[in-house]
C-alpha cells in the first residue's frame, strides 16, 4: 500500500542521515518489511488487515448464530455446548480481535504520529511486538473454538469456566489467548502515551492536539489501568482451573463474585476503550464535512476525560442481579446514569458543529451521521438499563445484546468504517468507489436496524440471551432480526468489493483531497504519506 | 538525546503502573476481606472479641440457616431454628452435624447474616466456623456458638425496622478431602455438554 515515495521528505534526508534506526534509500524486503517491520505505517495497516480477518470469522459466527435463532426449534448448532462456544468467541473475537485493532492498533499506529507531527512512535520495535503477540492470540482463541470447550461466554464467569464444568484445555487457550492480547494492548498503549506525551510537534500543546489524538491518548490510559486487572483475573482463574488454588472457589474460601468485580473493573473500561477512539474519528469526520471547527474543543476533550474517569467506578452495574445491596445498587446506578451527562455533551456538540455548516453527505459524513444516531439510540437504552430496579426484569435478557450492540456492534462499527473511509485515500492514495461507499453505508444502516431494533422487544418481552433456542411465541421478531443479519452480513461482501475496488484503482488522490475543512497534519503530507514522514518537524501555531 | 530520556521515563513510569495494577487486583483479596470486617458490608458479622454490654429488656427474634454442599456427605442441621433473644446479652446456640460416611471428612463452613445492613450489629465470640471441623466416619457432633447482638440496632435508624436476623451457614467439603475425593480439576466430562447427551 504505502510504497515509499521520496519526493515529499527529500530535504530531509541529509539532516537525519547519521541516525541509525533509519534506511532511507532502501526498499526492505518482503519479509524485512512486514514481519520485522517498525515502521507505525505498516504495523497500521497489518493492525487494520488484522481486524478484517478477525471481523470476517466473528462476522461468519453471528451469521451461524442468526441462521440458528432463525426458526425455533432449529439445529444450526448441534448442541448447547457448541452454541455457548461460539457466543463466547463471536464476543472475544468482535472485541479483541477486530473492533480494538482497528480502531487503536489500526487508525492509531497510522495516524497518531501523522497528526502529532512526529516521525514514528516512540517505542518502533515495541510496536512490532504489540502486533506480533496478536496473530498467536488470534490462534489460540479459534483452537477454543474449534475444540468447543471455551463455551463460558465473553465474561469468562466461574464457575462455568472453571475446571469443573469447562475441564478441556480449549478454555485454558482462550485465556492465554487474553493474556497475550492484554501484553499486546498494554505495550501499545505506553507506546501511544509516550509518543503522545513526548514527541508533538513544536507548538502543538495538549490543548492544540487534534481530538483523535486525546481519544487515543485517553484510551491508552484506560487500557493501561484496565487491563492488568483483566490480567490478574485470567492468573487467578487459570490458576485455579490447573494448580489447585480456590481464588473463586468457595470450597476453599474463595469468593466467585470475586470474579466478577475483577472483570467488569476491566470490562466497563473497556467498553469505553471500544468507543473513544471511534469519538475522535467522527468528530474530525464531522468537522471536515461541515467544514466548520468542531464546536466546543475543550468541552469535547474533557467529556471524554470525564467518560475516562467516571467509566472506573461504574463496573458493579453488570452485577446487579449478583447479590450486591441496595445502598451499593443505588451508587453504582447512580454513577452510570452521570456517564450520560458528558456523553450528551459530544452528542450536542457533534449536532452544533453540523449547525449552520456547509455540509456535504460524502460516504465518510454518511456513516459520521449514521454513528451518532446509533449511537444515541444505544445510548439512551443504557441509561434504562442502568435502574437497578429495571435491570431486575431485564438483565441477561435480549434488550441487553441490542443496548450494548447498538453502542458496540453499531457504534464502534461505524465509526471504524467512518475512519476507513476518511483516511482509506490518505494510506493508499487512491479513493474509494463513492457509489459504492453509499451501497455499503445503506445496507449497513438498514441491515443492523432491522438485525438490533427488534430485539429489544424480545427482550422486553422475556427472552433470555445466550440460549439456542426459544418459545414459539419469540418466532416474529426473531425472523425479522436474522434477516436484518443477512442484509448486514451481505453489505461486509460489499465493503470487501470497495476494498478491492480501492486497492485495483489507478487514480491518484491529492494530498489533501477533502479541502478546506481538513485541517489537521496528516493532510499536510501526500497520499500515500511517504516511508518516513516529518523529518523535519512541522510548526503548529 | 533527550526525547529518548524522557521515552524511557515515561515508559518506566506506566510499567509500574501496569504492574501497580496486577499488585492492586491481587491485593485486592485481603483487603476486601478487611473491609468487610470492618464494615459488616455483605452480611459479614463481627467477630472481634468484644464483651455484651448487658441489656435493656428488648428482643429480636434470631433464625438459624443451614446448608451444606453436595461435595460434603454430611448432614447439617439448626438445633432451633429460630430463638427470641435479649439485646446485648450472650447468648449460646447449637448446630447438629453427622458425617454419613464411613470415613473421616474435614469441613469448613462460611457465613453471614441477613439483612446485610444488621450484620455489624451482630456480634459472634465463639463459632465452629472458625476453624476446620473434621467428623469421624459415622460421628454425630453438636457445633456450639456463642453469639449477641448490640442493643444500637434498635437505636440505628438505618436498621430500626429490622426484627428479625438470619444467621446462615453452608458447610463445604475442605481442600484437601476435595482434593482426595477428585472433585477439584478432574471433574470428567462437562456437564450439559455436547459429549454427554
Amino acid at each position: 500500500m504505502a510504497e515509499a515515495t521520496h519526493g515529499h521528505d527529500a530535504h530531509g534526508h541529509d539532516a537525519h542521515g547519521a541516525h541509525d534506526d533509519h534506511h532511507h534509500d532502501h526498499k526492505p524486503s518482503f519479509v524485512q518489511r512486514w514481519l520485522f517491520s517498525t515502521n507505525h505505517k505498516d504495523i497500521g495497516t497489518l493492525y487494520l488487515i488484522f481486524a478484517v480477518i478477525g471481523g470476517t470469522v466473528g462476522g461468519a459466527l453471528s451469521m451461524i448464530m442468526r441462521m440458528q435463532l432463525q426458526f425455533p426449534n432449529n439445529h444450526v448448532v448441534t448442541s448447547g455446548q457448541e452454541w455457548n462456544t461460539i457466543i463466547t468467541t463471536h464476543g472475544l473475537l468482535m472485541i479483541f480481535f477486530s473492533v480494538m485493532p482497528a480502531l487503536i492498533g489500526g487508525f492509531g499506529n497510522w495516524f497518531i504520529p501523522l497528526m502529532v507531527g512526529a516521525p514514528d512512535m516512540a517505542f518502533p520495535r515495541l510496536n512490532n511486538i504489540s502486533f506480533w503477540l496478536m496473530p498467536p492470540a488470534f490462534v489460540l482463541i479459534c483452537i477454543g473454538l474449534v475444540l468447543g470447550e471455551s463455551g463460558s461466554g465473553w465474561t469468562l464467569y466461574p464457575p462455568l469456566s472453571n475446571a469443573t464444568y469447562e475441564a478441556g484445555m480449549g478454555m485454558d487457550c482462550t485465556l492465554f489467548a487474553l493474556h497475550l492480547a492484554g501484553a499486546s494492548s498494554i505495550l501499545g498503549s505506553m507506546n501511544f502515551i509516550t509518543t503522545i506525551f513526548n514527541m508533538r510537534a513544536p507548538g502543538m500543546t495538549l490543548h492544540k492536539m487534534p481530538l483523535f489524538i486525546w481519544a487515543e491518548l485517553i484510551t491508552a490510559f484506560l487500557l493501561v489501568l484496565s487491563v492488568p486487572v483483566l490480567a490478574a483475573a485470567i492468573t487467578m482463574l487459570i490458576c485455579d482451573r490447573n494448580f489447585g488454588t480456590a481464588f473463586f472457589d468457595p470450597t476453599g474460601g474463595g469468593d466467585p463474585v470475586l470474579f466478577q468485580h475483577l472483570f467488569w473493573f476491566f470490562g466497563h473500561p473497556e467498553v469505553y476503550i471500544m468507543i473513544l477512539p471511534g469519538f475522535g474519528i467522527v468528530s474530525h469526520v464531522i468537522s471536515t464535512f461541515s467544514k466548520k471547527p468542531i464546536f466546543g474543543y475543550l468541552g469535547m476533550v474533557y467529556a471524554m476525560v470525564a467518560i475516562g474517569v467516571v467509566g472506573f467506578v461504574v463496573w458493579a452495574h453488570h452485577m446487579y442481579m449478583s447479590g450486591i445491596d441496595i445502598d451499593t445498587r443505588a451508587y453504582f446506578m447512580g454513577a452510570t446514569m452521570v456517564i450520560a451527562v458528558p456523553t450528551g455533551v459530544k452528542i450536542f456538540s457533534w449536532i452544533a458543529t453540523m449547525w449552520g455548516g456547509s455540509i456535504r453527505f460524502d460516504t465518510p459524513m454518511l456513516w459520521a451521521v449514521g454513528f451518532l444516531f446509533v449511537f444515541t439510540l444505544g445510548g439512551v437504552t443504557g441509561v434504562v438499563c442502568a435502574n437497578a430496579g429495571i435491570d431486575e426484569i431485564i438483565h441477561n435478557t435480549y434488550y441487553v445484546v441490542a443496548h450494548f450492540h447498538y453502542v458496540l456492534s453499531l457504534g464502534a462499527v461505524f465509526s471504524i468504517f467512518c475512519g476507513w473511509y476518511y483516511w482509506i485515500g490518505k494510506m493508499s492514495g487512491h479513493q474509494y468507489p463513492e457509489f459504492w461507499g453509499r451501497v455499503h453505508f445503506w445496507m449497513t444502516f438498514v441491515g443492523v436496524n432491522l438485525l438490533f431494533f427488534p430485539q429489544h422487544f424480545l427482550g422486553l418481552a422475556g427472552m433470555p440471551r445466550r440460549y439456542p433456542d426459544y418459545p414459539d411465541a419469540f418466532a416474529g421478531w426473531n425472523y425479522v432480526s436474522s434477516i436484518g443479519g443477512y442484509i448486514s452480513g451481505a453489505a461486509f461482501v460489499v465493503f470487501l468489493y470497495v476494498c478491492y475496488r480501492t486497492f485495483t484503482s489507478k487514480e491518484h488522490v491529492a494530498d489533501n483531497y477533502w479541502g478546506e475543512g481538513a485541517t489537521t497534519l496528516e493532510w499536510t503530507q501526500t497520499s500515500p504519506p511517504a516511508f518516513h514522514s516529518f523529518l523535519e518537524l512541522p510548526k503548529v501555531k | 538525546m533527550d526525547t529518548r530520556r524522557a521515552n524511557r521515563l515515561v515508559a518506566t513510569a506506566f510499567v509500574a503502573v501496569a504492574m501497580g495494577m496486577v499488585g492492586l487486583s491481587f491485593a485486592a483479596i485481603p483487603l476486601y476481606r478487611m473491609f468487610c470486617a470492618a464494615t459488616g458490608y455483605a452480611g459479614t458479622p463481627n467477630t472481634t472479641a468484644a464483651q455484651a454490654p448487658g441489656g435493656n429488656g428488648t428482643t429480636i427474634r434470631v433464625r438459624f440457616n443451614a446448608d451444606t454442599n453436595p461435595g460434603l456427605p454430611w448432614s447439617f442441621v439448626p438445633v432451633q431454628l429460630e430463638v427470641t433473644v435479649p439485646l446485648g446479652e450472650d447468648n449460646l446456640a447449637a448446630y447438629r452435624a453427622h458425617n454419613k460416611a464411613r470415613s473421616p471428612v474435614t469441613g469448613v463452613a462460611t457465613y453471614n447474616v441477613t439483612p446485610e445492613k444488621a450484620a455489624k450489629y451482630f456480634h459472634k465470640t465463639a463459632c465452629f466456623c472458625f476453624n476446620q471441623q473434621t467428623l469421624e466416619g459415622g460421628q454425630t457432633m453438636d457445633f456450639p456458638l456463642s453469639y449477641w447482638v448490640d442493643p444500637a440496632i434498635a437505636t440505628d435508624p438505618n436498621t430500626r425496622d429490622v426484627k428479625v436476623v438470619t444467621l446462615s451457614y453452608t458447610f463445604f467439603p475442605s481442600m484437601t478431602d476435595a482434593e482426595k475425593s477428585g472433585a477439584l480439576a478432574k471433574a470428567g466430562p462437562h456437564v450439559g455438554g455436547a459429549k454427554t447427551n
